[in-house]
């Protein structure tokens, strides 16, 4: 443990500054919000990050420490510590002081957005979020803002109507710059250490500090957006004992781009790296919009995604046709291995003991290479993949240069198809080849039956996107993504 | 009565009545009221096994983890180990044999939520396993069935069919549905004198939660209180379900004397309450040249679960809709009721009504395609008639027959006809995408076929100021009926709405209420408060009559103001003196409907007292490749007679249209070989996001429609019906893979047409087309 810690968070609760001592690193917001706090509008809706249900807004200071950066996110497996130098907002919140409503909830309220109310609160909160950070959304935008909120009785046209509507409602003065100075006021500084009921939280601040703690203990978790380990506790009533946060970090934070790679720091979110990787790789456009909701895209990060290892994970399949790069750290070291050696069996990965990922580097965009990526699931929105692939190919004329080939979803960790990839490699770029192609799948995976897909689907369906991948790089006028139409 | 000046409310687009407290987080559900001073927070232990003998429990590290203070089981129960809505065949704790996995064994109380729920995993539980039937097929095999199987016939079907010019046999597999509501269930039970017991229920049918408690703690009716101020969403998942919370949580409240709240987790909630029941279906259809159907057979098998529950009624009404808006003549209707080691199957939304139309619409589809026909055509030909062939399988007449007019309006209004040609031409010249289109009727019965079970009650004070309390024997639970009751009240008494307070369902003010289903909320509970309102309007005019010696002709109620000759008198002057004069100000009123009747043993009679009518045309694009499909375009007339309330009867018919296309396209239930349901949280199971909804979505009600029958204010339920709207998408579905045949076969699609049921109907059309 470094020598100064400080064993108390602070942050804001909408205007009140609140310090907490003694926090039990398990506990989660909506916990501390509904049982300590009697806050009982944010509901509980499934404590595992798939309803929004529970759905509060943090603000934040961004790098320059001068604005607020607000985003929604599942209170429900939010850790209460991770709250250290944020600013909460939850739905009681929202209305003036004159009782008057915030312009969300008077949309909502004129455009008959509630029935049963429950699921409202969340939505509520994904709209001021929306609200705070873009002025007009298109009918995408507003799609993809409300994709982690599930609404059961209104069908969600309302809803959506009442998120046009609100921009068009008089706008509350803004009290941002009192709470710019709020935050800065927090004292934040060095790494969190806080113990409560037998389990221990640090929050270091420096990379160098990290590594320091991994090493000192290396049976402790690592936290990033808790989007996999906050169900831990949630639904496996799992006590952590042990928790090592990485999201003050700063180093973890950053994006950057060399010559020949794009690098992404471990503790990236999803949402800030989606418009980076979008920019690069368009063709990521539907499977990023795909991965989650925001609620989820607002905590989860690239590191997290892929250190944890499930064979599911939506970022591997294209991450390893791109051939990306890791960079992870033990103490002073650090290594590179490519993803696709990363994976040793069911959620086994090629770290050490008191190892770490710290960075992730994807190449830059090569013209000459053709990409693909597909997601198979039963839900466009916030669905976990039946099948996840990833085509990468480098033409050269009408043969085939080089091609990476990878799925997740068809066998027990994400992983390149070497036979499939070995009999295209070198040979002519035609379906007849490609057909030839889909049989060598049978060789490379034995997917399995779940709730998700059979195993018959998911080998049928993975022949049929490297179909797709070819017709969609030959085709004149290849069809668009059947999700895309009216959209 | 003076038209100009009477204002009412009814018929006016109203916010529901809480929107404010939804949308700022004050509306308070059963987990948001303060806690009671030492509340024991609640969980239950679950059976692990599908169908097994309990050899031994041991609980002792149950008991004995941080923060536990009690722990139940069968054994503990002072009164009825049961809360079987019809049979006495649900125990609220297994006792000796365990029946689906998820099924409630013991009960821990401890000082929080989460000490609650650690502990009851410590349990060992020690089972013979026993064989265990865990699908509708297997159980028909068997002859496994929670209650006789039942035969609704009229003709002689068969021979009807021998003698067709043409025939036709199908089947297909229909999936179940998890309500999803967003509050999971919950119950509070405070203990307090003289053996009172007061609880705080989620539940659409405070009534039975009363009754069943009484009976589990051993007392009667009148020491139980149940009170519901709104559910999270109920959907029918809260008509019986909440019986077995609300008694685990009495039993404990009662044993430690402590108060006690049981709040299942999402998982927990989805394992071990019941849903929509799943079916397979076979028919045998005869018809004529013009897809006139002359004879048909149906035989349903229904997974009911381990007990009977509401099953009978469902797979009642499973039968009664079997006909949708079709007259069939001679027909024969087969009802299975299976007995599975599953969790017993409820009601939802529909009530086996979905599954009966799904049915007749599948063999609807496969006759037009038989024929080479526009189904619309066939189905149209179908119809029932205005004034001949209009005489339902169970004998009830379809005097309010609207559906000619509903679908000649839609089929202009969406352009079916036109779109439906240019469907066939995109699909002729594109190979990897197909689109498909379809328009299907909704005819829905209005009543509970349980004839007693028509009737409300209400309870109406009015306070010297002249502010109302309104209670009745309905629920809130986002359908929006605080709100038109209230403006049925409103409209009777001639004042604002901001004068009348909307209080909990509470078996202490209303006695004996049905539950608030069967859509028969408003007609039930608006009638039955409108005649509480009119009594002591009544009084009140009688009163105005002497005290101002005027003819009761010369009193005029308008926008709270009473004109008594040529006086005025605010409506709080008005009740005020009344109130001097010793005028009693609190009524009770009371419904029941009226021409009903029927015969359970025979199948006929007039079970409903009107129909509801509806109809939609989807239009879908489908992925040939992945099966991956999207909704592009839904239009909609459906009728709610003069509509009460059209804002949240439009939140009724979106709702329910996009509910159904969950039920019908992503909502998949799984269960393993072992009978665990796998599908038990959101991250599983997939109800429909808002990218899912149309992007082109038009939903019109029929206009100056009136309700025959005299119905409050001449509306119509709403609350079921439209969800079955939803048909068209999943039959559009099946359109745009009958194109990979070139309409040759009619596919073999199962629901719900998940991408991967659509890819498996596709490739066997491929089969066909390579044929």
């Amino acid at each position: 443990m470094p020598e100064t810690v400080r064993n108390t968070i602070s942050f804001l609760l909408d205007d009140e500054e609140i310090q907490l001592h003694d926090v039990d690193p398990n506990r989660t917001v909506l916990q501390w919000l509904r049982e300590d706090r009697q806050r009982t509008g944010t509901k509980e809706g499934c404590a595992e990050g798939d309803c929004g249900a529970c759905a509060v807004v943090i603000a934040e200071l961004d790098a320059d420490g001068k604005n607020l950066r607000h985003r929604a996110v599942n209170s429900c497996i939010q850790f209460l510590p991770t709250l250290d130098g944020k600013q909460l907002i939850t739905v009681e919140n929202l209305q003036n002081k004159d009782g008057t409503l915030h312009p969300v909830q008077q949309a909502m309220v004129d455009e008959h957005g509630s029935q049963c109310g429950f699921c409202t609160p969340g939505f509520v909160m994904s709209m001021y979020a929306l609200f705070e950070t873009v002025d007009k959304p298109t009918r995408v935008e507003i799609d993809d803002a409300l994709a982690g909120n599930l609404c059961r009785c209104t069908g969600y046209r309302p809803i959506i109507s009442a998120t046009q509507k609100m921009y068009e409602l008089p706008k509350p003065a803004s009290r941002h710059t009192a709470t710019v100075a709020a935050l800065r006021k927090l004292r934040i500084e060095g790494t969190v250490g806080v113990e409560a009921n037998g389990r221990r939280y640090y929050a270091p601040s420096t990379l160098k500090e990290l590594s320091e703690l991994v090493q000192k203990n290396p049976a402790a978790h690592l936290l990033a957006g808790g989007t996999d380990v906050g169900l831990w506790v949630t639904k496996q009533h799992q006590e952590l004992d042990s928790i090592i946060y990485v999201g003050a970090v700063a180093e973890l934070q950053t994006v950057t781009k060399t010559k020949s790679h794009l690098e992404l720091g471990a503790a990236v979110t999803f949402t800030d790296a989606m418009p980076v990787l979008n920019t690069l790789y368009p063709q990521l456009d539907e499977l990023l919009r795909r991965f989650a909701g925001p609620p989820i895209r607002n905590a989860a990060t690239i590191g997290g995604n892929i250190a944890n290892g499930s064979p599911i994970g939506d970022s591997m399949p294209a991450l390893i046709a791109l051939d990306t790069i890791l960079v992870l750290r033990r103490g002073d070291a650090t290594r590179e291995l490519a993803l696709d050696e990363f994976y040793l069996a069911y959620q086994q990965t090629a770290l050490a003991e008191g190892e770490f990922l710290e960075r992730i580097r994807i190449p830059l965009p090569d013209p000459a290479l053709q990409l693909c990526t597909y997601k198979i699931s039963k839900r466009f929105d916030q669905d976990i993949s039946a099948v996840c692939a990833a085509f990468a190919v480098r033409l050269d004329g009408d043969t085939v240069a080089g091609i990476r080939i990878a799925y997740g979803g068809v066998a027990a960790i994400p992983s390149r198809a070497p036979k499939c990839e070995r009999v295209l490699t070198g040979a002519k770029w035609t379906e007849k080849t490609v057909l030839a192609a889909t049989q060598a799948l049978e060789q490379d995976f034995s997917p399995i039956s779940d709730m998700r897909a059979t195993d018959e689907y998911r080998m049928q369906v993975s022949k049929n996107l490297l179909l797709k991948f070819f017709y969609a790089t030959t085709q004149s006028d290849p069809p668009v993504s059947v999700y895309s139409y009216g959209r | 009565m003076d038209a100009e000046t009477r204002v009412s409310t009814v018929g006016e687009a109203l916010p529901h009545d809480s929107a404010e407290g939804h949308v700022s987080g004050a509306a308070l559900y059963t987990d948001d009221l303060p806690e009671p001073r030492n509340l024991l927070h609640l969980a239950a232990g679950m059976s692990a096994r599908a169908h097994a003998r309990i050899k031994r429990i041991d609980l002792s590290a149950v008991t004995e983890a941080p923060g536990v203070v009690a722990v139940m089981t069968a054994a503990d129960i002072p009164g009825a180990n049961n809360y079987g809505a019809m049979a006495e065949d649900d125990p609220i704790f297994a006792s000796d044999i365990v029946q689906y996995v998820g099924q409630p064994v013991f009960a821990v109380a401890a000082e929080s939520v989460d000490q609650a729920r650690r502990a009851t995993t410590l349990a060992r539980i020690d089972y013979e396993e026993l064989p265990a039937i865990l699908d509708a097929e297997s159980a028909v095999k068997k002859n496994s069935f929670v209650l006789p199987t039942e035969k609704l016939a009229r003709g002689n079907a068969a021979d009807a069919i021998a003698a067709a010019k043409h025939r036709l046999s199908g089947q297909v597999a229909l999936g179940g549905q998890d309500q999803f509501y967003l509050e999971g269930q919950i119950a509070m039970a405070i203990p307090l004198e003289a053996d009172e017991m007061q609880v705080y229920s989620s539940t659409q049918y405070p009534g039975e939660v009363q009754q069943k408690v009484a009976h589990a703690i051993g007392t009667k009716a009148k020491d139980v209180v149940v009170e519901c101020r709104r559910m999270g969403g109920g959907f029918g998942g809260k008509e019986t379900q909440p019986a077995l919370i609300a008694c685990i949580a009495a039993l404990m409240a009662h044993r430690t004397g402590r108060a006690a709240k049981l709040r299942l987790d999402r998982d927990t909630d989805m394992i071990m309450t019941g849903k929509r029941h799943d079916y397979s279906i076979a028919y045998n259809v005869g018809f004529d040249e013009q897809g006139v159907i002359t004879g048909i057979d149906f035989d349903f098998a229904s997974r009911c679960g381990m007990s009977a529950d509401l099953s009978g009624p469902v797979n009642d009404r499973t039968m009664f809709h079997a006909d949708n808006a079709y007259f069939l003549e001679q027909v024969n209707i087969v009802s299975h009721r299976c007995k599975t080691h599953t969790v017993s199957n409820t009601a939802f939304r529909g009530f086996g009504g979905p599954q009966g139309m799904f049915a007749i619409e599948y063999a609807m589809d496969d006759i037009a395609r038989h024929l080479e026909k526009d189904p619309l055509d066939v189905r149209r030909a179908n119809f029932y008639g205005i004034d001949e062939r209009n005489e339902t399988p169970y004998g009830q007449l379809v005097k309010d027959n609207v559906i000619h007019q509903i679908v000649d309006r839609l089929e202009d209004t969406a352009d079916y006809r036109q779109r439906y040609q240019a469907i066939r031409d995109f699909n002729a010249k594109t190979p990897l995408q197909k689109r498909g289109i379809a328009l299907t009727p909704v005819k829905f019965g209005i009543s509970f076929t349980a004839t007693h079970l028509n009737q409300a009650g209400a309870l109406v004070h009015v306070y010297t100021d002249g502010t109302v309390r309104l209670n009745h024997g309905g629920t809130e639970m986002g359908q929006g009926l605080y709100i038109k009751v209230a403006q049925v009240v409103a409209d009777e008494l001639q004042i604002d709405l901001d004068r009348i307070k909307l209080t909990a369902a509470d078996t202490s003010k209303v006695p004996n209420a049905s539950a608030t289903a069967a859509s028969a909320g408003s007609d039930l509970n608006g009638k039955a408060a409108q005649a509480a309102a009119r009594k002591i309007k009544k009084r009140l005019t009688r009163f105005a009559c002497e005290h101002f010696s005027v003819a009761k002709g010369d009193i005029v109620y308008t926008r709270n103001q009473v004109r008594i000759g040529k006086q005025h008198l605010s409506f709080a002057e008005l009740v005020h003196l009344a109130y001097m004069a010793r005028v009693s100000l609190s009524a009770t009123g009371f419904y029941k409907t009226p021409k009903i009747h029927y015969d359970r043993a025979t199948f006929s009679g007039r079970p409903f007292f009107y129909y509801a009518y509806g109809a939609a045309v989807s239009e879908v694009i489908i992925d040939v490749l992945t099966g991956e499909h999207r909704l592009l375009r839904v239009d909609i007339v459906h009728d709610c007679g003069r509509s009460l309330n059209p804002a949240v009867d439009l939140g009724q018919i979106e709702g329910g249209f996009i509910q159904g296309y969950g039920w019908l396209t992503s909502e998949e239930l799984w269960w393993n070989e072992s009978g665990e349901l796998m599908t038990h949280a959101p991250s599983t199971y997939k109800i429909p996001t808002c990218s899912d909804l149309p992007p082109d979505f038009r939903v019109e009600m029929l206009q100056s429609a009136d309700n025959r029958e005299k119905t409050i204010h001449r509306s119509k339920a709403v609350g079921e019906p439209p969800l079955m709207l939803s048909l068209s998408a999943f039959f559009a579905l099946r359109d745009a893979v009958a194109s990979v045949s070139n309409y040759r076969r009619s596919p073999d699609l199962q629901a719900p047409a998940t991408p991967e049921a659509v890819l498996q109907a596709v490739t066997a059309q491929k089969a066909e087309r390579a044929k």
